[in-house]
């Protein structure tokens, strides 16, 4: 077991597992944290962790650090939805999407760093999305989650670039996942016709993306922002 | 300037810094051992760990020599 330890938070569904999987399949020693923490299968180490509490991120990191090694790629994937419009919602509902999504990711972020400083070499890919980038009406906590995702990316970018850590976020548009799973037909049919592609989406195509972000071979990109999304965002 | 705190200074700065020991002297300076900031953030937290004592961000403020930043660290044990 010589591949790279990479951890993945939220990795116990959708974009998250396939990014897990993919790793796995490649030979990467792969750790996921899940808030419940259920065990996937033995190529896969889960630990149950709440992004939203520094301490329970501090113990995650360190049981994969004791398990597999210091942590030299990090998927911040761990997200959560909230729906509503603006004149229904509350501030609640608004800071814990921010907490989870974006806060959530800062606090992985610095509690990993460390170690991929003192190797010289590190990987971060936040998962953002399309519609951070262009907005929805209905998601303007978690609309500002993943926009918010990209400044803290690029911040980190040109932070840590002098040691050799790069800082990239995929922005993946409608994806088959369970969080898709929940809408309308109706909202499907109308989000469909909007993508250039025209279809869905699949999960392991945002882990192809995130798979190349988190290789040697793209040591040269750094803060830079990859949508994923059927043409979905551009002009 | 106790010799067994100092030689435990000189470890972690040798480790954070990739220094060679003799560098460390109490008169050199953190931009004479080509130390920038994210280096001495390192090196504090690897201070802070080694002495088990805490360093608030404002009072790394002028700290810009190995004496200096001994004297921060050992002025709290």
């Amino acid at each position: 077991m010589t591949g790279r330890v990479v951890l993945i938070t939220g990795g116990n569904r959708g974009i998250g597992l396939a990014t897990a999987r993919r790793f796995a399949a490649d030979g990467y020693r792969v750790a996921v944290t899940s808030r419940r923490g259920d065990p996937l299968d033995d190529t896969i180490t889960v630990v149950k962790c709440d992004v939203t509490d520094t301490d329970s991120v501090d113990s995650a990191v360190s049981e994969i650090e004791e398990a597999l090694g210091p942590v030299e790629i990090l998927v911040s994937n761990a997200g959560i939805t909230d729906d509503g419009l603006v004149l229904r919602m509350k501030d609640d509902s608004f800071t814990r999407v921010l907490d989870t999504n974006l806060t959530g990711g800062f606090r992985v972020a610095r509690r990993v760093v460390r170690s991929m400083m003192r190797g010289r070499w590190g990987r971060i890919v936040f998962v953002s999305s399309v519609v951070g980038l262009g907005g929805q009406a209905g998601q303007a906590n978690y609309a500002a989650s993943k926009a918010g995702l990209i400044g803290l990316s690029r911040s980190l970018a040109k932070e840590f670039a002098g040691r050799n850590i790069t800082v990239n976020v995929v922005a993946p548009g409608p994806i088959r996942t369970d969080m898709l799973a929940e809408l309308t037909d109706d909202q499907r049919q109308a989000m469909l016709a909007v993508v250039p592609l025209g279809r869905l989406g699949e999960a392991d195509e945002i882990a192809a993306a995130i798979h190349f972000l988190a290789s040697d071979e793209a040591g040269y990109v750094t803060g830079s922002v990859l949508p994923v999304d059927g043409g979905l965002s551009m002009g | 300037m106790s010799d067994d705190n100092f030689a435990r200074f000189t470890k972690c700065a040798v480790e954070v810094l990739s220094v060679e020991a003799s560098a460390i002297v109490p008169e050199a300076t953190f931009e004479s051992l080509d130390a920038d900031s994210l280096d001495l953030v390192e090196l504090v937290m690897a201070l802070e760990e080694e002495f088990d004592v805490t360093v608030e961000e404002e009072e790394l403020d002028g700290v810009s020599t190995v004496k200096a930043a001994f004297e921060l660290i050992t002025s709290k044990l």
